[in-house]
């Protein structure tokens, strides 16, 4: 086979291309599962129809449907910024994925301090979330708006916190390092302080999907959708929907990065070496995503000062309890 | 030829920072004024990846855009951020302004007799990568890393402080 070269440039917009197709395929492929895995655990079917075989097609036809509604701006919104938050909150979520290490060599930028980056660019959505809540001019929005961010703020201390403790582990913040670093799945050694990270990271990410335990922010029987109540049709699903997928997607991807052995076997033994990384990513990858979506039909909403609670009084002091311990492992163990 | 892109991205940047950060302050909507800041301090993430300050990039993002500005916003759409066409205004711009020209002043004045320059190859500085920066950070700068923790701390203290209630004044008032 002849070998191709390709300048900069070229790799840079194949890159791009790759990252542009994969999330709303994986935020499709992720309606469809959410439909699927919850209805199976409440003993239904789910869809059936769309595409003929069990109702695959579910989630795009749903896309088309949603491509056909009225582009609405109510009157009193703030047109230019009610346009652009879309955008600020979907955006960021596409930038995740630039480094996640899909195998060894399979990962768009193998950055030097690739999870701060990840956080770092998290952290962005929350302000397209409060652009969205202002600027629809609409109570409603705002209340969801403030929950929303006040939410992402709290629940992204502990992520940070967890994702240090694994940084601390490795020694490094390049996420190639971080995996190349874990001889076991993190989650599980070393004992204890790797299990109870990957438990807070779990339910940090949850909140800042504002998924169901923590959907305050998107509580449809008090504030209908919250910062995303007068949206419709396209900007309605990039803001909410594939964002929300998006998210599902990125966190189930740095889950697996972080805590689970990425791209490698769940035990270091040399015959399962044979099996490619990418397989191996997938396994862990499909198990993140249906852990998220076990929950959602599982717990009931949260209330909002219970919420700021668990986070502030419990979640926050351990993580930083599992910072101290994983300090403690580094320096004596 | 990567130093004329260099250049270039540099003067984009540039450009579009300053223009967001006049229209901070000439914006008559304290929210738009915020998402204008936001733009500003983006740009400067841009410019601190330009000199190979990955991390100092990343740190700027996290902790100015997504959590200054994000408080920034939750206290204006908490307190007064009326939506719509409303202004505010007060009549300090000529004394702002007056201010924010003297601080520009002794800061650039600062830089330039600072550098005096020297041509400084950034590549090759400690910024580049993050190990390098901790060492840094927890050896040479060790005494001034402290010192801005304990101010923390103390403004951490001074916020709880301000924020509890005391409840010894509190049943007082009620006798």
């Amino acid at each position: 086979m002849p070998e191709i070269a390709l300048t900069a440039w070229q790799i840079l917009l194949v890159k791009v291309l790759v990252i542009l197709t994969i999330v709303p395929v994986g935020a499709l492929a992720g309606g469809y599962a959410e439909h699927k895995v919850m209805a199976h655990l409440q003993h239904r079917l789910g869809p059936m129809y769309p595409g003929g075989f069990h109702g695959w097609a579910t989630t795009l036809a749903d896309g088309l449907k949603f491509l056909y509604k009225e582009d609405i701006v109510p009157d009193a919104a703030d047109r230019k910024v009610f346009s652009l938050a879309p955008a600020a909150i979907f955006v960021p979520v596409l930038m995740i994925y630039l480094v996640i290490p899909i195998d060894r060599n399979l990962i768009v930028e193998d950055l030097d301090v690739g999870i701060f980056y990840l956080l770092a660019v998290g952290s962005i959505s929350t302000i397209g979330v409060l652009m969205a809540g202002w600027s629809s001019a609409n109570k409603y929005a705002l209340i969801g708006a403030l929950r929303s961010a006040a939410q992402l703020i709290a629940y992204e201390l502990p992520i940070v916190l967890s994702a240090a403790v694994v940084a601390m582990y490795a020694g490094s913040l390049s996420v190639i390092d971080i995996v190349e670093k874990q001889n076991f799945p993190f989650a599980i050694w070393p004992p204890g302080i790797g299990l109870i990270a990957f438990l807070v990271f779990t339910t940090g990410a949850v909140a800042e999907m504002t998924r169901v335990p923590f959907d305050m922010p998107v509580a449809e029987s008090e504030i209908i959708t919250g910062p995303f109540t007068e949206y419709t049709g396209m900007r309605y699903i990039f803001s909410h929907m594939f964002a929300e997928m998006g998210h599902m997607v990125a966190f189930a991807g740095i889950g697996v990065t972080l805590f689970l052995g990425g791209y490698k076997p769940i035990i270091p033994w040399s015959p399962l070496e044979v099996v490619p990384g990418v397989i191996w990513f997938g396994l862990k990858f499909a198990l993140m995503i249906f852990l998220f979506l076990w929950i959602r039909p599982t717990f009931p909403r949260v209330r909002e000062d219970q919420l700021q609670k668990f986070a502030w009084k419990f979640l926050i002091p351990v993580s930083l309890v599992l910072v101290l311990a994983m300090g403690a492992w580094v320096l004596y163990v | 030829m990567a130093e004329i892109w260099q250049e270039v991205v540099f003067w984009v940047f540039a450009v579009a920072m300053s223009l967001a950060a006049l229209r901070v302050v000439t914006s008559s909507n304290v929210v738009h004024a915020a998402l204008y800041l936001v733009g500003t301090l983006m740009g400067a993430a841009a410019l601190y990846v330009l000199l190979f300050a990955e991390f100092v990039a990343w740190v700027q993002v996290l902790v100015y855009v997504g959590a200054i500005v994000v408080l920034m916003l939750f206290g204006l759409m908490l307190t007064r951020a009326p939506i719509g066409k409303a202004h505010f205004d007060n009549n300090q711009r000529l004394l702002a302004a007056v201010v924010a020209g003297a601080l520009f002043g002794v800061t650039s004045y600062i830089m330039v007799r600072a550098f005096d320059g020297t041509d400084v190859n950034f590549a090759r500085t400690v910024g580049t990568k993050a190990g390098g920066l901790g060492e840094v950070i927890f050896s040479a700068y060790i005494l001034p890393f402290e010192v801005v923790s304990m101010l923390l701390l103390a403004a951490l203290v001074g916020a709880i402080v301000v924020a509890r209630k005391d409840e010894e004044v509190e049943g007082h008032n009620a006798d």
